[in-house]
Order: structure tokens, then C-alpha cells, then sequence
């Protein structure tokens, strides 16, 4: 009985007598290998960073914005056109529909910051207490103003974590004064770090007012005094986002007169937009990653081809083997080995040169960088199985052969 | 001397499209162990038929065979195999040695085949070589050996099982003259060593260096003598 060992060494042997035609044929293997690879470790990497950006906006929130939705279209991009929401809305919500644990009306606007002699342009706004509650926020350095500084419009800020870096670089920024639009400020407090948003919007580049402080020293006095660009909704639990959807919807149809279709608002569930986009970035990844594994197969057809013309070149030696004493099982594995090895050696390299691939365009377009390990193994176990698959009708033809046949060849 | 071989009514028919070929039609004979036999006859005699089923490559349609104690004749697949490596040393007229490995490996090839250690592999094969006069060429390949040389490999090969018998199949062949009778010289020693030695054969003066010779002719035995004077 042959030893593995021997085994083992005579299948090497075998690949290193035809160094370049060994290197094709795995070339196959690592190409479907290294895409699989690649391709589902940028899918992933995506997802996070859809997931993570989604999921930075606050869990279990409704966001209800002016403006309507069209048809089955997108969202409008410019709902500030709009002034169809106000405060009373805000409230109608908070007091009527069940489930919801706070509710954060907020007005937006852009303010130009001076501070330490230094000059700096951002989002400005106006949010009510309950809005860090709402959008999962907390406050880094000092505090977030209360009900008081809300009532009596006070003009204090709190700045986002790279409006403070950028104003007050050396130093922290809690009770400094800053000039807002030509209005003294005190900050009170900075937010901590979000990052950047799903569309690579960054988070921190904000300071937040009390709600009437902005309306009524900053965003200007065109508008209505009781509209709002935004209206946050949290609720207890994801179950209850749903009825909330429902509920908020129509409530606001009936305060506005509405029926479906012609809304001047519309209500969005971050929940939903995470699913969806989770499941876009997910059917992609699965379907590019189909798509490599096609050139996997197209791989493992390479090595059967390759192993079919082996065993036709080799049938001499074959049948010399067979003649000295090898079983069938044993050409059957030697020449199995050879395809294996040629698949595994593809899957290895093709593994790594997958991970760098995925490193660099992962660190190109600055996301995550997620390694598939679970899709390594799978790789790595499937290019083995593509050899086993592939090698085994090859090798299963040099064992038939008949040696008296086999030495006769020339 | 006890028989080695042991052939009685072997029958070996083939099928060639809707004719049955008698390859062999009744073929029994004993050979004893350490003799130095020749099994000779024109193409289509039925020798080389006769020698697959010596050397358990091929198997009788009828009739038994006994070779070294072990009858072949009903063994399957795999045990023929095992059968071969124990116990036959083939000997092509092609030499058969594989191209990639030196001439020490290609000694080696049967006893990887019987699961011998690489360790004793190693010596059993430098002896087989230093014994067919070879010591000084281990590690040359096949290419950069002669032809007789390259023969001597084969032959190395052949003896590094320790095989019951030698079974060559036209070992001169492909050489010149001067070639082929050192070759057959070389087996004459092996055979006074102790070798049983069975050349298959269709040239007469290769036969007349053997001690007995076995005339085939249609599938049938139709001469069987010795001429110990010539090979002792």
C-alpha cells in the first residue's frame, strides 16, 4: 500500500515537471477565487457602512418632513420649499399617537460661525430638549440646553464635533463665545462624534440652537413662526414604528386635510430605508459573487481539461505504474491529488490576492473594511471541491486504463 | 527444484468484432524456480498473451495458473496489482523508465508502490544499481543514460522488489548487438545468482543464451528443450 507521503511528493513531482501549465491551470481557480472573495468582502463592506450611516440617524425613528413623496418615486430632495409643518403638529403627535417615546421638531438653516478669529459656515438648528433623546446623541463635553433656554430663546449652541474642532482647535469651546449671524452666543456644550451619513454627509459639521432661539434670531422672520423643517419621531420599539407610521400618517392627513396621494408631508421610516437598503447592497453582493463563481466553475472546467490532457500524455507512465504494482485507487488518487492541489494552491492565492484587492478598493472608496472570513473558508473549501469535482473524471479515466493497452502507446 | 509456475489448460479468448480469437488453446507447462526459460514464437503465436498472463496483467479465460504459490487466475483487480509488485520484476523492451525522475527513483518506483520506507527504498535501490553496474549513474535521468544503460535501470528495477521472477519482454529489442548481449549476459548472472528469469521473445539467438526454451506457434506449445550447454 502506498504511503500518503509518497503520494503526496509523486502528485508534486507531477505539477513541478510542467511549472507554467500548472500555474494556467490554477490561474482559472485564483481569478474565480480572488473575485469571489473581493466581491463579497466590498459587498459587506458596503452594507456596514449603509447600515452603520442608517443606524447613526437614530433607531426606531420616524422622520416627518414637508413635502410630498411622488408617486412611487423617491423622497423629494428639497422639502424646505415647503412650510406645511408646525409645532402643533409636533405636539398633536406627541399627545395622540400611542408608542411614541418622544418627539423632536426641529428648524434648519445655514449660520455663519465667528469664533477665536476664526470663520466657519454650517447647519444651524433649531431643535427642541428631546432631540438628542430622539436621534441617539450625547453630549461629549458640557451640556444640552432644557425646556428654560428653549422658552426664553436663549442664545446658547451646542456644536457638533467638527464644528468644535474646526472654531476652537486648541481648546474646548464650552463657554466660549461665538458670533452666530451677528448675534453673541455662548456654547454650552459639544456633541459627540455621529461620522459621516449614508450619503457621506458629515454629521458633526452642525450646532444645534434651542428650537425658538433659531426661529426667531437666526433662520430669519420670512417664515411662518410656528413651521418646522423636520419633525423626529421615536418610538418604544420597532413594533411600534409601524403603527406609528400608520398613525402619524394619518393624523397629519387630518390636520391638514389630505387624502393619499395628494399629502403635503411624508413621513419616513428609517427602519425601512436600512431594510431596503441592506437588502439592495446584500442581493447585489450575492449577485456579483454568483457572478464570480461562475469563473470559478470556468476554473474548475480548466483543471479537468488540463488533467484530461495529463492523462493522455501520461498513459504510458500510467500503465508502467500499473505494471509495477499500483492499484487503481492509487492512480486514482495520484492523479485526484494533482487536481486538488492545483485547486487548493488557486484558492490560496487567489484568496490573498482577494483580501488585497478588497483592502485596496475598500481603502479607495474609504469604507469598512470587512474580511469574509466564513466566505474564506467557503472559498477555499469550494475551489477543493471544484478539484475533487473536476479531477475526479480524469483521474477515474488513468485508473481504468488498462496497463497491457496504457504500455503499448507510444 | 519445486515449480515456480504452474499453468494448466490456459485458455485465453478474445473477441475481435464478431470473431472469437484463441490466443491461447490449451496451454500447460511448469517452469522451476531459479531455471532461465525463453518463451519464443512468431507475432500472433500467443507468447505475449501468454506473458500478460504471467505476469498478472492479464487473466486466463479458462485454466488456472500458480505462480510462487499464489494462483492468479481468479484475482480481481487489486490483488493482482499487490501481485505484481510482490512478486514480478518486469522488464520492457522499451525500458519504460519515467523521464522526470533520476535513474535511483526510477529503481525506487516499485517499492513506493509496496509501502517500503523511503529509508530502506533508498539503499535497496543504490544496491540494485551498484549490482547491474550502474553504481556510478544514480542520479543521472533517463536522457543521459545510454541505451543498455538505461536498460540496466530497468533491470535494477525489476530486482529491487525481490520478485519471485523476472519476466522480460524483448530486453534487446532495442538495442544493437553488442548492447543486447551484454544485457542478456547481465541476466545469465542474475539467473546463477539465483534469479528465475523468463525472456519472452520472437529472436532465436536471444533464446539460444537462455537454458530452456518454450516454442509457441498458434496458441499452442509446440516445442519445449533445454540447451544447458550453451548458457552455463
Amino acid at each position: 500500500m502506498i504511503r500518503s507521503s509518497d503520494l503526496v511528493a509523486s502528485a508534486m513531482r507531477a505539477l513541478r515537471s510542467n511549472p507554467m501549465r500548472s500555474a494556467l491551470t490554477a490561474l482559472g481557480v485564483i481569478i474565480g477565487v480572488a473575485s469571489v472573495i473581493a466581491m463579497v468582502s466590498i459587498g459587506r463592506g458596503a452594507q456596514t457602512s449603509v447600515q452603520s450611516s442608517i443606524s447613526s440617524l437614530g433607531s426606531n425613528l420616524l422622520i416627518v418632513v414637508p413635502g410630498a413623496q411622488r408617486g412611487a418615486g423617491g423622497v423629494r430632495m428639497q422639502p424646505g420649499a415647503f412650510e406645511t409643518l408646525t409645532l402643533a403638529d409636533a405636539d398633536a403627535i406627541k399627545r395622540e399617537v400611542s408608542g411614541v417615546v418622544a418627539v423632536a421638531p426641529s428648524q434648519r438653516t445655514r449660520g455663519q460661525i465667528i469664533a477665536n478669529g476664526l470663520n466657519w459656515n454650517t447647519q444651524m438648528e433649531g431643535v427642541t430638549p428631546d432631540y438628542l433623546a430622539v436621534r441617539d446623541w450625547r453630549i461629549a463635553d458640557g451640556r444640552f440646553f432644557e425646556e428654560r433656554d428653549d422658552r426664553q430663546a436663549r442664545k446658547v449652541v451646542v456644536l457638533g464635533a467638527t464644528v468644535a474642532r474646526e472654531l476652537f482647535p486648541n481648546e474646548s469651546p464650552v463657554g466660549q463665545r461665538i458670533r452666530v449671524n451677528n448675534g453673541m452666543y455662548e456654547v454650552i456644550g459639544v456633541l459627540e462624534s455621529k461620522g459621516q451619513s449614508g450619503i457621506g454627509q458629515d454629521q458633526d459639521d452642525v450646532a444645534l440652537a434651542p428650537f425658538t432661539t433659531v426661529k426667531r434670531r437666526i433662520s430669519g422672520r420670512q417664515r411662518r413662526a410656528d413651521s418646522v423643517s423636520q419633525i423626529s419621531i421615536k418610538t418604544e420599539s420597532e413594533s411600534a414604528l409601524r403603527s406609528a407610521e400608520g398613525d402619524v400618517t394619518a393624523l397629519l392627513r387630518q390636520r391638514h386635510r389630505t387624502q393619499e396621494g395628494e399629502d403635503d408631508f411624508t413621513v419616513q421610516n428609517l427602519n425601512s430605508i436600512m431594510e431596503a437598503a441592506t437588502e439592495a447592497t446584500q442581493t447585489l453582493t450575492v449577485m456579483i459573487a454568483c457572478i464570480a463563481g461562475v469563473s470559478l466553475l470556468v476554473g474548475g472546467i480548466g483543471i479537468m481539461n488540463i488533467m484530461l490532457v495529463s492523462v493522455t500524455e501520461r498513459t504510458r507512465e500510467i500503465g508502467l505504474r500499473k505494471a509495477l504494482g499500483a492499484r487503481k485507487s492509487d492512480i486514482l488518487q495520484q492523479f485526484g491529488l494533482e487536481a486538488v492541489a492545483l485547486s487548493v494552491a488557486g484558492g490560496v492565492v487567489g484568496l490573498v490576492i482577494g483580501i488585497g484587492g478588497a483592502w485596496i478598493v475598500t481603502t479607495i472608496f474609504s469604507l469598512p473594511f470587512a474580511l469574509a472570513l466564513d466566505t474564506a473558508v467557503l472559498a477555499i473549501g469550494f475551489s477543493a471541491v471544484v478539484g475533487v469535482l473536476f479531477g475526479a473524471y480524469p483521474a477515474w479515466r488513468a485508473a481504468q486504463l488498462d496497463p497491457i493497452e496504457a504500455l503499448r502507446r507510444e | 527444484m519445486s515449480a515456480l509456475i504452474t499453468a494448466r489448460d490456459l485458455i485465453k479468448l478474445y473477441r475481435m468484432g464478431d470473431e472469437t480469437v484463441r490466443a491461447l488453446d490449451g496451454v500447460s507447462f511448469e517452469i522451476e524456480k531459479g531455471d532461465y526459460a525463453a518463451i519464443v514464437g512468431p507475432s500472433g503465436s500467443g507468447k505475449s498473451t501468454l506473458m500478460n498472463i504471467l505476469g498478472g496483467l492479464d487473466t486466463p479465460t479458462h485454466g488456472t495458473i500458480a505462480i510462487d504459490g499464489a494462483e492468479i487466475s481468479q484475482m480481481d483487480d487489486s490483488e493482482l496489482a499487490g501481485f505484481r509488485n510482490a512478486t514480478i520484476g518486469f522488464v520492457f523492451q522499451s525500458f519504460n523508465l519515467l523521464p522526470r525522475l533520476t535513474a535511483i527513483e526510477n529503481v525506487e518506483l516499485p517499492m513506493i508502490y509496496g509501502g517500503v520506507d523511503p529509508q530502506q527504498r533508498r539503499e535497496r535501490a543504490m544496491e540494485m544499481l551498484a549490482r547491474v553496474g550502474l553504481g556510478e549513474r544514480m542520479t543521472h535521468r533517463p536522457t543521459q543514460l545510454s541505451g543498455g544503460q538505461q536498460q540496466r535501470v530497468a533491470i535494477a528495477r525489476a530486482l529491487s522488489g525481490q520478485p519471485a521472477l523476472i519476466l522480460a519482454d524483448e530486453p534487446t529489442g532495442a538495442l544493437d548487438t553488442n548492447t543486447g548481449k551484454d544485457i542478456l549476459n547481465l541476466f545469465s548472472q542474475l539467473n546463477r545468482e539465483g534469479a528465475t528469469v523468463v525472456i519472452v521473445t520472437h529472436d532465436l539467438e536471444v533464446a539460444e543464451k537462455t537454458r530452456r526454451v518454450i516454442e509457441m506457434r498458434d496458441g499452442h506449445i509446440v516445442g519445449d528443450h533445454r540447451n544447458d550447454a550453451e548458457a552455463a
